[in-house]
């Protein structure tokens, strides 16, 4: 094992945090040593000389510290790491079924609210799982995702508005419908690769917004659809009036909000899970295969006799359709939708959840949207304070992991055990 | 098959005959991996056709059919001269993405395979056996779960291969096969590729090892700056001026014949 270079606290040190002080002095110059106030006359600048000078010294001694940090620690950090990631991976087989357990007893363990947040949290998993099958396994850079969320949301909302028909009936037909514009956006768009890809994808993101926002007549335009009705167990209404066609009437209980929040708690619960085992089964056979096979190399996928179009449409139409799914189960909870629900901000989430989670693992992506949207709910206090960790969170996670939460690709198949591929050797697809 | 102002392949024309070994040599440049590319898809060539003859009748006209279709109806495989193997995967999974046509032959019973429906589980069973034949064939069985860009270059050159026979082809092209392997691992490769011969599959390669080239083919078309030089066997060759003109170029008499008659 080579000892790690070691820096020298001296001239070369004094240097190198000089110039991040300057770098620091140049950014943030105008953010923070100025202030808008609003004033009689208009808007005048305040200059804040104090907090300026403050951040830049903050960063000087930082910087010098940090180096200071490095160059007494040359091989410990490597010996920790190797401990720590044998440790992870072993611990990492027993995460699974605990955050499975933890998430079917939630509602149990906590009040309204918690239930109200793992209900968020779980909608964004089931659309990172649903995303994952796109962008992780297949490699294309999809970054319209919320347009399959809007379809989903707005075929439940005017199914139910115009022919009446209820929750169930509509979930099956909301994804069928988001497939099929999965599979119409696909056709035109999948000869295109990478960069390409992912700027027609976001175009086709904001068509679709701008196309709700503009068929006032259809969708209610800006005003959106409301009264969408609510999902029934099996023909139970949740609804307070005790009577025999609902829920509490039914099992004598006393009305609580509550009960019907768990129930769309465990709706979604029930939806996602449908899309891991779904996702987890194609992973298995032979679709999958060809995906993970398309993210490695479609040259070569091509010079073995596989359909490059057709595997790429199914990959777009199946996470299209679990995207759907996840619409009409929002449209569903908020009982009232509008365009504004569905911008590109919410595509870029769910993109940013899944490259987060890394590599096409579903653990990653759960976890990932646990961490980020859990976070987010966690620091609403904090307010404007809450995107600035937003952000060092994930310049964190790009320095220290940058191919997401999971070290290492699972191996659909083997003959003898399975073993983990490290990450470097997985490719990110160019697609 | 020109591009743009250049002629890269200029009226070549050759037949490689069923269950034989065909090398395609000539000088870097030459235009032999875009002749290649123009048998198994990847480019269009812009004049001429290319068509793989079939026992009863009508032959495929590859110059016309896309990439994909090539390899699925025509079972022409190909390897590729800087090797392109699914790293992030393992040895055998490179294996079971070749028979994918197999074990999908269209996208419904790819779906009904995710409920164990439509004969999957039986299709995987034996595109396995079929593999694990194949490892073992190259001798690679025992890092059948292995990553495939862990592999040594020597064995991920003969996994490509084995890769491209999974696929059961007629005619299986090869790029450039011995390109960074020494003489015993050149042997292996000889030996690997006659008893593919003796299976059955025909093979169309490109060479720059003459070593391997003037021990194992059977019929050897030498280009030159896009066109045929020199058509016939290792013997003809060999000892054809032209050939030995485009390879040393014309000059001292002393030198012209040494490199060749190495190789005898």
């Amino acid at each position: 094992m080579t000892p790690a270079p070691r820096f020298s606290l001296g001239g070369g040190a004094l240097k190198d945090a000089g110039l991040s002080a300057l770098v620091a002095l140049g950014l943030f110059g105008a953010m923070l040593g100025l202030q808008t106030e609003a004033a009689p006359g208009g808007l005048f600048l305040v200059p804040r000389p104090g907090l300026l000078a403050a951040a830049v010294l903050a960063v000087f001694v930082g910087r010098l510290a940090w180096l200071a940090l490095l160059s007494r620690r040359p091989a410990v950090g490597y010996v920790a790491n190797r401990r720590l990631a044998e440790g992870l991976r072993r611990s990492g087989r027993y995460v699974a079924p605990a955050l499975l357990a933890f998430a079917v007893l939630l509602p149990l363990l906590v009040g309204r609210y918690g239930i109200d947040v793992g209900i968020l949290v779980l909608t964004y998993v089931m659309l990172g799982w649903g995303l994952n099958i796109v962008v992780g396994l297949a490699g294309l850079l999809d970054l319209g995702y919320v347009a399959f969320y809007a379809v989903g949301a707005y075929s439940y909302a005017l199914l139910a508005q115009t022919f009446g028909l209820g929750f169930w009936t509509c979930l099956p037909l909301a994804g069928i419908l988001a497939a099929l514009w999965g599979v119409l956006l696909g056709f035109p768009v999948l000869r295109l690769r990478g960069d390409y890809l992912a700027i027609v994808t976001l175009a086709f993101g904001e068509i679709i917004r701008v196309v709700l926002l503009n068929s006032a007549s259809i969708t209610g335009g800006p005003n959106g659809i409301s009264g969408i009705p609510r999902p029934t167990l099996f023909g139970l209404r949740f609804s307070a009036d005790g009577g025999p066609g609902t829920f509490s009437g039914f099992f004598g209980l006393e009305y609580s909000q509550t009960h019907r929040v768990a129930f769309l708690y465990y709706v979604i619960l029930g939806l996602a899970l449908l899309t891991n085992w779904v996702t987890l089964r194609l992973r298995r056979v032979a679709l999958g295969r060809a995906w993970e096979a398309l993210r490695e190399d479609e040259v070569a996928c091509r010079s073995l006799g596989i359909n490059v179009t057709v595997t790429k449409l199914t990959a777009f139409a199946i996470g299209a359709g679990f995207g759907g799914l996840a619409g009409a189960f929002f449209a569903t909870r908020a009982a009232f939708i509008s365009p504004e629900s569905f911008t590109f901000f919410e595509s870029a989430i769910v993109l940013a959840i899944v490259v987060l989670g890394g590599l096409g693992s579903q653990l990653g992506v759960a976890l990932a949207a646990l961490v980020m949207i859990g976070g987010l709910e966690a620091f609403r206090d904090l307010q404007d304070y809450r995107l600035l960790i937003f952000g060092s969170a994930m310049v964190l996670t790009m320095v220290l992991r940058p191919r997401g939460l999971v070290s290492g690709r699972t191996p659909s198949v083997a003959l003898g055990t399975r073993r983990e591929i490290s990450a470097e050797l997985v490719a990110e697809g160019r697609g | 098959m020109r591009f743009g102002g250049l002629t890269a392949v200029n009226a070549l024309s050759f037949v490689a005959r069923r269950g034989e070994i065909t090398s395609v040599i000539g000088p870097n440049g030459a235009g032999k991996t875009t002749v290649f590319n123009c048998i198994t898809g990847f480019y269009r060539p812009t004049s001429g056709s290319i068509v793989l003859a079939q026992d009863g009748g009508a032959g495929f006209p590859l110059q016309a059919m896309p990439g994909h279709l090539i390899a699925r109806r025509a079972r022409v495989a190909r390897t590729f001269q800087n090797i392109r193997l699914f790293a992030g995967m393992t040895v055998l999974e490179n294996l079971l993405v070749a028979q994918h046509n197999s074990l999908m032959p269209n996208v419904g019973s790819g779906l009904l395979a995710v409920f164990g429906l439509g004969g999957h589980h039986r299709a995987e069973v034996l595109a396995i056996e079929r593999a694990r034949d194949w490892l073992d064939r190259i001798g690679l069985l025992a890092r059948a779960d292995d990553a495939a860009g862990d592999l040594p270059y020597g064995d991920q050159r003969r996994l490509e291969i084995a890769r491209a026979m999974c696929t059961a082809p007629v005619l299986l092209c090869l790029d450039e096969p011995a390109a960074g392997l020494n003489p015993r691992e050149s042997d292996d490769l000889a030996g690997l590729l006659r008893s593919i011969k003796a299976d059955g599959c025909s093979i169309l390669l490109i060479e720059h090892d003459m070593g391997v080239v003037m021990r194992i083919s059977d019929h050897i078309v030498v280009l030159d700056h896009g066109k045929r030089i020199s058509d016939g066997d290792p013997a003809h060759v060999r000892a054809d001026p032209n050939v030995i003109a485009a390879y040393l170029g014309e000059g001292d008499d002393d030198d012209a014949d040494a490199p060749l008659a190495a190789a005898q």
